[in-house]
């Protein structure tokens, strides 16, 4: 299970006493986990402040990317469903916030909101079939359905721009005012991802995430138990669907340029890798992850030469055999807290 | 009809060559996954591997070049496939995702690769000699290499029924294919009928690479392409079942080419509607070989 049991299982602090009364240590364990978090969102919040234009672009990438993977974690690590085209959502926020601007308006929530909109119906359509089928279909079927989004951008070139990409995107507008300053572009997308975060953080910890995982761990025992998996799993994979077009949304406004690349199997694969490297189903290991994999691949993609997928093809071979639980799988070594159900 | 029938007669004929070579990529998908468990997502990059042998081997007018293309693939691909036995034996036991994402891994390492060596552009390779013209199919020209590359799938599919119905080996697959744990129980070592399943698996994957090469030359992408395409295939066919592939890459292989002819800008929605309709109607594929988990 995840983080709230680990917390729970620690032994208490000292000073927060023994004998106190089952609400105060409560109220403690929220306080330790809160107010770390709340150090964390004041120190993102001052960060333009203090760092470069680049570097605040860069972190705010790492944000949309990060809320990305967390989206893509609740089907992976919540519910146990290894999507492989979740940028098939992505791509379609982007492209649905991209046109919106161009055509309409790239007044701030309206764009973002709509890519939300656009990702969770696109996840309806596809999502029926893959989840019904289940299993090694579900990973066969969530690839093509990557694949077949990213071939439709290129294809539908009057719409799409094809594969030159969707260009001449408008900044983002708050009150008529366009956002230029790469701090105002930062603290407009930590807003919409803080608030992803959370959105995500409540599911995963409300009892539907608590059913989510409880498919994930034994789904027969769910049905004997009279909860439909297939209902669950469903709106599940609607919700990743929708906060992935949101993160999406948000990647439009921030580049400014959305290429057919972005809803395909790299992207895919890169933020799979985001997940697994930071440890499914624990929510802010694929921040980490995420935060990981942007800063390696501005890092080292220039000195590849283009060829970057060669570099994330040899981390997931090694991935795969050195770290099957991910940076959360070594936090759990490190405290010998070594949990035995998680995905 | 028949006015339509005459006027799309080549992109029919084109379907079936292409239901021909997705044939012999998703048979061999099929066959690995349907006995061993592996979902091998590196296929399409061993038939890129393929193609890439033919540019090399391929040269001018003759046959040699395109035979010791072929054969120089069938070798990588049994060394592919059993290098692959050996890296997918550790993970035999975790979560189908890990499979997954060696395979992708690799997929993604030797792609990348192949574009190192061979460069980002599109490369032809030559038809091998008397075989580089066209001959005339009810009044179209048609070439006559994609004409023989239908009777090499139409071979190919009678030799691969033969083997499984009608040999000690395909009892072995088939018997496989239902119950592998019964299978070595009665004294049949399993490791090796891995090793020698997802050889012979990933052999077709490089061979049809190097058939494929005079149609659909080689480019860095197209194994993604191949990739998807033989998915569906064995998706549509039902896994392990191989009249479940032989059936989808010829339902594929049509939807693929008349969909390009006739709606270019949709082939890829058609494409998705095809394999809704069937997952509609049969959530396991037409052909459940093997129920999935």
């Amino acid at each position: 299970m995840s983080v709230i049991p680990d917390a729970s299982v620690q032994p208490t602090a000292p000073g927060t006493g023994a004998a106190a009364p089952a609400p105060t240590s409560r109220r403690s364990v929220l306080l330790r986990r809160g107010l770390p978090v709340l150090a964390l969102v004041l120190v993102l919040a001052a960060m333009p402040l203090f760092v470069a234009p680049f570097t605040a672009n860069t972190l705010s990438r790492i944000l949309i990317f990060a809320l990305f993977a967390v989206s893509l974690d609740l089907l992976v690590g919540i519910t146990g469903l290894p999507s492989l085209g979740h940028a098939a959502y992505f791509g379609i926020g982007a492209y649905t916030a991209g046109l919106v601007s161009i055509h309409w308006t790239s007044e701030a929530p309206v764009p973002v909101l709509l890519a939300a909109a656009a990702g969770a119906v696109a996840a309806v359509g596809t999502g029926w079939l893959a989840v019904r089928s289940g299993g090694v279909y579900f990973l066969m079927l969530t690839l093509a359905i990557g694949e077949l989004t990213h071939q439709l951008a290129t294809r539908l070139s009057s719409v799409t721009g094809g594969s030159n990409g969707l260009f001449g995107i408008p900044s983002v507008r708050v009150a008529g005012e366009p956002l230029t300053l790469a701090g105002l572009v930062y603290w407009y997308v930590l807003v919409f991802a803080l608030l992803g975060f959370l959105g995500l953080w409540l599911v995963a910890h409300s009892p539907f995430g608590g059913a989510l995982r409880g498919i994930r761990d034994n789904e027969p025992r769910m049905r004997s138990l009279g909860y439909s998996p297939f209902r669950y799993k469903f709106a599940a994979f609607v919700i990743a669907g929708g906060f992935a077009g949101l993160a999406g949304g948000l990647f439009a406004g921030l580049l400014r340029i959305v290429n057919p690349s972005d809803a395909g199997f790299t992207t895919s694969a890169l933020l799979l890798l985001a997940v697994v490297l930071g440890g499914a189903g624990t929510l802010w290991g694929p921040i980490l992850g995420a935060a990981v994999v942007v800063l390696v691949r501005d890092t080292f993609g220039p000195q590849l030469d283009g060829h970057g997928p060669l570099l994330l093809g040899v981390v997931f071979a090694v991935a795969v055999y050195v770290l099957p639980r991910g940076f959360a799988g070594l936090a759990g070594l490190l405290t010998r807290r070594q949990r035995g159900g998680a995905a | 009809m028949i006015g339509w029938f005459d006027a799309n007669l080549v992109s029919i004929l084109n379907g079936f060559a292409i239901g021909s070579l997705l044939f012999i990529l998703a048979v061999g998908l099929s066959i690995v996954f349907g006995m061993m468990d592996v979902l091998n997502l590196a296929h399409g990059a061993f038939f890129l591997i393929g193609s890439y042998l033919a540019v090399t081997f391929v040269a001018g007018e003759s046959w040699s070049g395109f035979f010791t293309a072929l054969g120089v693939a069938a070798l990588v691909g049994l060394l592919a496939g059993g290098a692959l036995s050996g890296l997918t034996e550790p993970l035999a036991r975790r979560p189908i995702l890990d499979q997954a994402l060696l395979t992708l891994g690799i997929s993604l390492i030797v792609a990348e690769t192949l574009s190192i060596i061979y460069g980002n552009d599109v490369l032809s390779v030559p038809e091998p000699p008397g075989l580089d013209g066209s001959v005339a199919v009810a009044g179209n020209p048609y070439p006559t290499y994609r004409l023989m590359l239908i009777a090499v799938g139409l071979v190919l599919a009678l030799v691969v029924w033969l083997v499984v119905e009608k040999t000690s080996i395909g009892a072995l697959v088939r018997a496989s294919v239902a119950d592998r744990e019964m299978v070595s129980a009665i004294g049949i070592d399993n490791r090796k009928v891995k090793v020698a399943v997802l050889g012979v698996g990933s052999l077709l994957a490089t061979v049809a690479g190097v058939l494929a090469a005079p149609v659909y030359g080689a480019r860095p992408g197209l194994d993604k392409t191949i990739l998807l395409l033989a998915l569906v295939v064995i998706v549509i066919g039902g896994l392990g079942s191989i009249r479940g592939a032989l059936v989808g890459a010829l339902v594929i292989g049509q939807v693929e080419s008349l969909g390009r002819a006739l709606v270019p800008e949709f082939a890829s929605f058609i494409l998705f509607g095809t394999l809704a309709l069937v997952l509609i109607a049969r959530p396991q594929g037409l052909f459940a070989g093997k129920v999935a988990h």
